[in-house]
Parts: C-alpha cells; structure tokens; sequence
C-alpha cells in the first residue's frame, strides 16, 4: 500500500481529510480546540469550488451543514463537548431524516465550560446518544495522528453508506499534535469514496424512505426533478408526516436496525501484542491518544515481565461487543483506561458480562494519562 | 381563468391541518402565484419551514420541501443556498420562529444579506400550542402563559430586520392577496435578503381570549393597526405607536449579495483574484 508522509496536526489532517474524501461544505462556529479544522477547510474548501462558512452559533452551524447535505453534497462540521450539547436537537433531525453528514469532536474537559484547553474523553456516552430519541449512533475514534485523517476519510464513507450523521471524537491532545503522519495516497482515498445510493427510476416512481428493514432511505440530490420531503416528525415512505402506528414503529426500528444488522461493516479495532495472551496476562482496553500512552506502558510492562496487551476499538459505537467478550472471556486481568470516570467500562462490562471485574484507571483533570501512571496502576491490582 | 394551484400543490395532503378561517391559505396562494409570475421551475426551489401552524406550509407545497426544527428554517436555508447559489430559497418561519427561538439566526441572516426569501407568518400568538406568548403578542392580552395580560413588549420584526441589515424588507397583510403577492414578487426578484412580515390572523387561539372571536374581528383588528407606508409617515409619532406600516419599508440593490461576495472568496483561493480589503466596500466600518 502506497503511502504518503505529512507533517502536520490532528486538526489540520482532520480538514485536509475532509476535503480529500470530497466534501464540499463546511459550517462551524469557533470553539476551542476544535477551531484549527475551520481554520484550516476555510482555506481549502473555496480553492475546490467548495463553500466554508463560519454561522452565528453552534446550532447554526450544524443546521446549515444538515441543509448542504440534504442538496446532496458531502458536508463537516467540527466542534468539541459544548458545541455537540448545542447541536444535539438538529443532529436528532439528521438522524430521523436520515441525512448523512461528518460532525469531528476535538474533545476538551466538561462538564459545561470545562477545561477548554485542555484533554479529555468525556464526550464518549455523548456521542452515543446526543439527541433525545431512539437511533443508532456511529461513532469513530482517532487513536493517533493519521487517523486524525483516515477516521474522517471513513467517517464519510459510512454516513453516506448508513445515512446518518457519524461523529468523529478526537481530543485536545491529537487535535493539537505536531508530527509526521504516514497517510493514505490521495489516489487511494479517491478509489474509495462511496458516495449516497441515488434512485435513476421515474420521479413517480421514486419514495426515499422504502427501503428494506435494515436499510437506509435512498435521498436523492435536490434539484434534480425529484422532490420529496424532509421532516424531523414521523414519516411515511414519501418523507411526509404521519402518525399511523405500523409506520411509526417501523421508521424507528429501522434508524436501530440499518445499523445493527451491519456492524460488520462497522467495527474496526486494533489489537497490540494480544496474540501471545493468555488467562492470567493483562489486558488493556484503551481508544483514542490514550492508547499512545497505553502502548509505551505494555512495552514498559513487557520489559519487567509483565505480559500485556492492548485492544483499542476504534469505531467506539456500535462497540465491538463480541470481540471484547472474546478477550474479557479469556483474559482474567482487564484494566479499561479512560479520561473520564469509567464511561467505556461500563460498556465493557455490559458486553463481557463481567460488572465489577473490570480494573479501570481514570483521569478526569485535563492531563494525558502517562505510560508510567499505567504500569503502576497494572502493578497495584494485578 | 382562475388561477389553478394544482400543479403546486400536495393534492394527497389537502385538507390542511389549518382552522376554519385561517390566513395562512391565503398567505400560501399568494407564494404560489407570486413563484408562477416569477417563472421558477418547481425544481428549481426549496421551500424550508420552522415548527407551529406554519410548519407545515412546507409539506403542503410541491417543491423540494424541508420541515426544519424550532427556530432553525434560516439556518438550514443559508446551507442550502450556499451550496447551490442558483436555486430558489423562501423560508416560512412563524413569529415565535423568527424572532424568539431563532431570533439570532433571524438578525444573521440579514445581516449577510444571503439571497433568501423570509416569509414570517405573524399571528401574534403561539397557535399551535394553545396560546403561549409570542414576541409579537400585543401587551395587555390573554395568553395561557400570561393569562393576567401579557407584559412583554411587542416586537416590530421589520424595524429588527432594518437595523440587522437586510436589503429587502416588507410588510403586508393577508387581507389583500393581491398587494401580499405583489409584495412576494418584489422581493422575489430582489437580490439579497428579502424579509417579510405577512400577518395573519388566529382568531382560534388569539381571537376568542381577546375580544376577536370570528376570523373578521381578528381580520378587522389587523386592518386597524396597518396602513401603507404612505399614510404611515404622515401619521403623527403619537398615531404611529400603534400602528404598522405596509409595502416595501426598505429595498437597498447597491449592498452586495452573500453568495455573490463568497464567490470572491473562492477567486482569491483560486489566485484568480488579490485578497479582499476594505477597499472593496463602500461601507468601511
């Protein structure tokens, strides 16, 4: 696989990522440390042809990136913690409509104002259910530089392919990095794009949400001589409001299963010295630049004897469930680290079966988690 | 021949969810007749629309449609728009749209001058939802939420629109579909933020609690505080306060256009053009 070498930032691979994947439009509103992905895509998008437009406010930002999209264009937005509590009504509206877009979350310290400066992963259940409502949450987390990039790039790819909004969580620490980062040619990108299903049929013919069971609504570009209807209420297969009972059940059983029924074509994980595990060696469970640190701590760990692995998910949700409760099945020893307070655990647990048995480091004041606070914490409960 | 809005219209949703006597009918036909004598191909136009009683003018309609949450019609139209420059945009927001919940994308809107048509449907009231305050409930009237007489001072939504910046700013009445059309069509064809301030009557849910129980004592009670602009600024500033004026109220055509001006930002990405600098605006501050 060909590969090409950028220095840069999380931030700034994250925009660049966006225009490569071939998104077109972008709505934001400054909020720290999420503002350099604005920055830098309000450069690029104009120079493609593209628009990028900073909006009075958070919800703005989201709203008019959510009617870009319904025209049928790729669209980004970026924001962190506070910015997703603002736009949480209209990303519900993405979800019941069914309208794909790419929201990154550069994840700083909350709760409210928080530490704006500074790291932290307290966005994860956020991002699982930011809207109020039943839906099905994608939801992607960069672990190091270049997927600040390739997260995005495949964040696009699925909100298209499931129509729905994808988010992106990276934090502070990624997001502001400055190193080499091994990406993906251009070429490569390009040959993976896979853009919204559209119908060709006769404009009578057309109704964008019968679909099957598990599948998305098929939303042709507007302005194409198929017009339908956009709505955030319950709708019927033309997209018009309805309140027929058999309808409504089966629009929002759909938004869960187009998504469960397919987590193959989700689930992404990394697993780092695992294959040598066995039942009394240690397990890490770790995602996003946490796992950088968790990485430094198994080799550290390695060295005094220590056996450990790591298993970082990187599609956060769905989460890997199967995979996980193969690992907390066979593993006795499971530490999840986390900067928050267990909010990944818990979904470990759930999924493991294993509620109480699951060791969890966690660090909640906007500072990284270093190798060495691992290794000690590996050392105090095993 | 009488004008047949069939071509336009969702047949399958008719009837409307909208009372007995309701103006927002009649604010739809004259959108309808004003798109036509504009000649814009139903391709070619979304009509976007907020939450209440005017919220659904969207689904009625057979254009590309966008039902949008509370408040939001404007923001999800400058999306809309800026990614298509090309295509038609109306917006059709209610009072508690436009200027409560959405209030900020309101003055934003204006204020980038973005080539969008703003149709607020102005019934003084909350009517969908039984009769809460609006920014445009008059003081000293019922409401559920106020039900000791409303406080809150009312809102001149085109003197906001004025001072906000849009270029285009109208008001008119559904009492004569006639000039509310002419109206549309001025603005329709001006290029830049065009505001509308259409009022329109809930004799419902502001009627019966406030001495205007029939549609035309709430039709009347309009009639009483409009005039034309004209007769508007003959009025001494005593008679002014308590009415409205009618017709165009402002049509700037020198400010530039928002999407206009962006494809100068895409020049100067393009190295097609030199940075934009003060120079390039008449108004420096």
């Amino acid at each position: 696989m060909a590969t090409r070498e950028i220095i840069s930032t999380g931030n700034e691979l994250s925009a660049i990522a966006a225009v490569d994947a071939g998104c077109e439009f972008f709505g934001g509103y400054p909020l720290t440390p999420s503002s350099e992905v604005m920055h830098v895509i309000s450069d690029l998008l104009p120079a493609q042809g593209g628009a990028s437009i900073q909006m009075e406010d958070e919800i703005a930002g989201i709203c008019c990136v959510i009617g870009a999209s319904m025209t049928g264009v790729r669209a980004l937005t970026a924001t962190s913690g506070p910015g997703v509590s603002l736009k949480a009504e209209n990303l519900g509206l993405a979800q019941m409509a069914e309208v794909p877009l790419v929201l990154v979350n550069v994840m700083r310290g909350g709760p409210s104002t928080g530490l704006p400066t500074r790291v932290s992963q307290g966005d994860v259940l956020q991002a699982k259910n930011p809207s109020h409502g039943d839906y099905k949450s994608i939801t992607l987390c960069a672990g190091n530089l270049a997927e600040c990039y390739t997260e995005v790039v495949r964040a696009f790819n699925l909100a298209d392919r499931f129509m729905q909004p994808v988010i992106v969580l990276t934090d502070e620490t990624l997001g502001h990095m400055h190193g080499k980062a091994m990406l993906p040619t251009l070429e490569e990108v390009k040959a993976g794009i896979v853009l919204r299903k559209q119908f060709d049929g006769p404009a009578e013919e057309y109704f964008p949400y019968e679909c099957g069971p598990t599948e998305p609504a098929v939303l042709n570009k507007m302005f194409e001589g198929y017009r339908y209807h956009f709505t955030g209420l319950h709708h019927d297969k033309n997209g018009f409001p309805t309140e027929e009972i058999n309808t409504c059940r089966k629009l929002i059983q759909r938004l869960e299963d187009k998504v469960e029924m397919h987590r193959d074509e989700l689930e992404l994980n990394e697993e780092f010295m695992c294959d040598d595990l066995e039942e009394n060696d240690v397990l890490i469970i770790a995602y996003g630049s946490v796992s950088l640190a968790a990485k430094e701590a198994i080799k550290d760990l390695r060295k005094e004897g220590i056996k450990a692995g790591l298993f970082r998910p990187i599609t956060l949700w769905p989460s890997p469930a199967e995979r996980i409760k193969y690992f907390t099945d066979k593993i006795k020893n499971v530490i999840c680290v986390e900067l928050n307070i267990a909010q990944y655990t818990a979904e470990v647990e759930r999924v493991s079966g294993r509620i109480g048995s699951i060791e969890g480091l966690y660090k909640v004041n906007g500072r990284a988690i270093s190798p060495h606070e691992i290794v000690e914490k590996v050392k105090e409960v095993f | 021949m009488a004008f047949n809005y069939d071509k336009y219209l969702r047949l399958e949703k008719m009837p409307t969810l909208w009372c007995w006597g309701c103006g927002d009918g009649v604010i739809l036909k004259a959108t309808i007749r004003a798109i036509e004598k504009m000649g814009w191909s139903q391709d070619n136009v979304c009509v976007i629309s907020g939450i209440g009683c005017s919220g659904r003018f969207s689904s009625y309609v057979d254009f590309n449609t966008i039902h949008t949450t509370h408040g939001r019609t404007v923001a999800y139209a400058t999306g809309v728009k800026l990614a298509n420059p090309d295509k038609h945009v109306i917006c059709v927001a209610g009072d508690g749209d436009a200027l409560a919940i959405g209030g900020n994308h309101t003055i934003h809107a204006c204020r980038r001058n973005i080539d969008i048509n703003f149709i607020m449907i102005n019934n003084f009231i909350y009517g969908l939802t039984n009769s809460q305050t609006s920014p445009t409930t008059p003081q000293g009237m019922w409401t559920v939420s106020q039900k000791a007489g409303n406080i809150d001072p009312t809102f001149d939504a085109c003197k906001l629109a004025i001072a906000a910046g849009a270029s285009f700013v109208g008001r008119e009445t559904m009492l004569d579909p006639k000039k509310l059309e002419r109206l549309l069509v001025k603005g329709f064809e001006h290029r830049g933020f065009a505001f509308f301030d259409i009022m329109s009557n809930c004799h419902i849910n502001l009627g019966r609690k406030n001495k205007m129980v029939s549609a035309m004592d709430n039709l009347n009670w309009i009639d009483s505080i409009t005039t034309s602009k004209s007769k508007y600024d003959k009025l001494t500033p005593e008679e002014q306060l308590n009415m409205f004026p009618t017709g165009v109220l402002k049509q700037d055509t020198k400010v530039r256009e928002y999407c206009d001006m962006y494809e100068d930002i895409k020049a100067v990405h393009q190295g097609k053009r030199a940075k934009i600098t003060q120079d390039d605006f008449e108004k420096k501050i």
